[in-house]
């Protein structure tokens, strides 16, 4: 299945990746040669086959809901790049809103 | 370099001491040239504060408190391990100078058996890659051949051990990123059964795939790595409350005894030391069954690799093992599986890097979005930004059955013929580890033709099971590997083959 320029700036916008015109190109190029090898895939008959997503053994096992201590092996100001209050102050996201938006 | 039971056997016995050996990692490291600009192994190190630690071992030395089985050993760890003090970086520019607050439990495990970590590796980035090219920081180079690639991703583990640094160094697999860097540079690597190693503290790349493994010099080396980092964790709820052997008894060549003996406790904890295996015999692989799988020996196989593994197959007949032609027919679809189902794992588990959680940032103040991009695309080497689209993709609406579906379905058909082979009385399947000896650096620039190094060792991590490539000679003067699979938690069978397979090669193995 050739995958298209489209396809390739769709899902870079899914995956919140930045691609310029020369890349996506590229990117097109590569992708659907990867995925030319993927095909082989389908001519396997998998109609009665079960799904592996993992292969540990058993299922999840459960702990006692229990409050346990704090991962964290330093102290949180060890870390964090800078705390007022018991907070963490990180750098803003102010700059969320796009200023091209007017706002309504 | 002497190996790991040897150093702490000196340490503990006061012939040695901490420092000394953290001090002839730091030399060996300095006279092979391990630096940015020669063989670019390191990406962190801090001999001082290596040094530093090595005191407190000292005291705990001599405090008479127990040390463990890696008493006074150095070991190098892959970069996407978490370790206090020394940064994490995976190779990527993104995580750029960031320092774990917190360390994976392997590590933890490590300090508490005595080592003492001395360098983070360099490794291709977010363990993405078979040569560890892909690295943001450039690439390792092999120490047999500089002008060739050490494998990868774990290229700087491995080269770290090769280079005699280190005794043990830790690396993670996914595809085989322990086991190929492990034969292009001539020692030996494991990848333990999934489950067999806590996760805690391994940044995530593909969640279902995911052990971290261990290369060591000798067998002994990586049997004495994995049992110190091997067994459950509450931290990691993949992680299996299966009992873990002494995996160095093995050596002796027989079965497995058993667990809690109070003999066997002593080895655990260093006390008592396991002798050295006997000189091979016709009976060290007696009632073993070895098999041959005939997917991994086609036709197109190099002449000499072959040869290197005939003469391996030989060794197991003369000590009394039965070689058996099998098949694992699914085998030749592996890398196509895990060509989707791991960059699909990936695009999810590399979406926490978007410039507000960790490392770097990059924000033009043109709104949230804009930043995630910016971030992203400045962060990320084109082989992550490939595999991140690629998983995107197959998850994407549309392709999602006919990609992602029908990929986890074919996994479950290549774990299955593992299943078949070993319960038809099948002990353990003997392979090649790669398909040629490392490359030269820029030799491979196409992205699949790169991922077909993994055609060998990828099936092992879809079906979960344990295996250990161990050198079995050389060709152009390149080592080259032999890789042995057992079942679901058999790393004893496992390290009893390697440890066999080394013993009757001796020096051969490297010739």
């Amino acid at each position: 299945m050739a995958v298209t320029r489209e396809d390739v700036l769709h899902i870079a916008d899914l995956a919140r990746l930045g691609v310029d015109s020369a890349r996506a190109d590229e990117l097109t190029r590569e992708l659907s040669s990867i995925l030319q090898h993927m095909e082989v895939l389908s001519q396997i008959d998998t109609a009665q086959v079960s799904l592996t997503a993992g292969v540990g053994a058993g299922g999840t096992p459960l702990r006692p809901d229990e409050r346990v201590a704090p991962l964290m092996e330093g102290t949180l100001e060890s870390f964090a790049p800078s705390m007022r209050d018991g907070f963490f102050i990180v750098p803003r996201l102010a700059t969320h809103e796009d200023p091209t938006e007017s706002s309504a | 370099m002497l190996g790991a039971a040897d150093i702490a056997s000196a340490v503990r016995a006061g012939d040695a001491s901490p420092t000394e050996m953290v001090r002839a990692s730091f030399n060996r490291a300095r006279d092979i040239g391990a630096g940015h600009d020669e063989l670019n192994i390191f990406l962190h190190s801090d001999q001082e504060a290596s040094e530093h630690e090595a005191k407190s071992m000292q005291e705990r030395l001599q405090s008479a408190a127990d040390i463990g089985i890696l008493a006074g050993v150095p070991v190098a760890v892959k970069d996407n391990i978490a370790t206090l003090g020394l940064p994490t970086t995976c190779g990527s520019k993104i995580l750029a100078g960031y320092v774990s607050p917190y360390e994976a439990t392997a590590i933890t495990r490590l300090r508490a058996n005595g080592a003492l970590v001395v360098a983070k590796t360099n490794m291709d980035e977010f363990a993405m890659g078979s040569s560890t090219e892909n690295s943001a920081f450039g690439p390792t180079r092999n120490p047999h051949d500089v002008r060739c690639v050490p494998g990868g991703s774990s290229g700087g583990s491995a080269a770290a051990v090769a280079a005699g640094i280190t005794p043990i160094a830790l690396g993670s697999e996914t595809g085989g990123s322990v086991r190929q860097p492990a034969a292009f540079c001539g020692v030996v690597g494991v990848k333990p059964t999934y489950g067999r190693v806590s996760r805690y503290g391994l940044v995530a790349f593909a969640s279902s795939l995911d052990q971290i493994g261990v290369v060591g010099r000798t067998v002994d080396d990586a049997a004495l790595g994995l049992e110190s980092i091997a067994g459950f964790d509450k931290m990691d709820s993949t992680s299996s409350d299966a009992e873990v052997p002494v995996y160095r008894l093995s050596a002796l060549g027989k079965p497995a005894p058993e667990v809690g003996a109070p003999d066997t406790e002593a080895m655990r904890i260093g006390r008592s030391p396991v002798a050295l295996p006997p000189p091979p015999s016709a009976k060290t692989l007696e009632g073993i069954v070895i098999g041959k799988p005939r997917e991994y020996f086609p036709d197109t196989l190099d002449t000499n690799i072959k040869d290197l593994c005939e003469r391996a197959l030989d060794r197991f007949r003369s000590m009394g093992a039965t070689v058996r032609d099998i098949s694992l027919p699914r085998s030749p679809l592996a890398i196509p599986v895990y060509y989707i189902l791991a960059p699909a794992e990936a695009s999810s588990n590399l979406a926490r890097f978007d410039g507000v959680r960790y490392g770097l940032r990059v924000d033009s103040g043109k709104g949230l979005k804009a930043m995630y991009e910016s971030t992203r695309s400045q962060g990320f080497g084109p082989e992550v930004t490939r595999r991140i689209l690629l998983g995107t993709y197959v998850l994407s609406a549309g392709y999602y059955d006919a990609y992602y579906k029908k990929a986890q379905a074919v996994r479950t058909l290549i774990a299955d013929d593992f299943r078949a082979v070993f319960t038809s009385g099948v002990n353990a399947i003997f392979t090649p580890t790669t398909p040629t000896p490392a490359f030269p650096v820029g030799a491979i620039s196409d992205p699949y033709e790169m991922y077909l190094n993994d055609i060998f060792t990828v099936t092992a991590n879809l079906a979960g099971v344990p295996a250990i490539s161990v050198p079995i000679g050389r060709m152009r003067r390149l080592p080259v590997g032999g890789q042995v699979i057992t079942a679901h938690f058999d790393e004893y069978t496992m390290f009893r083959v390697a440890y066999a397979l080394e013993a009757s090669l001796g020096q051969e193995a490297h010739q």
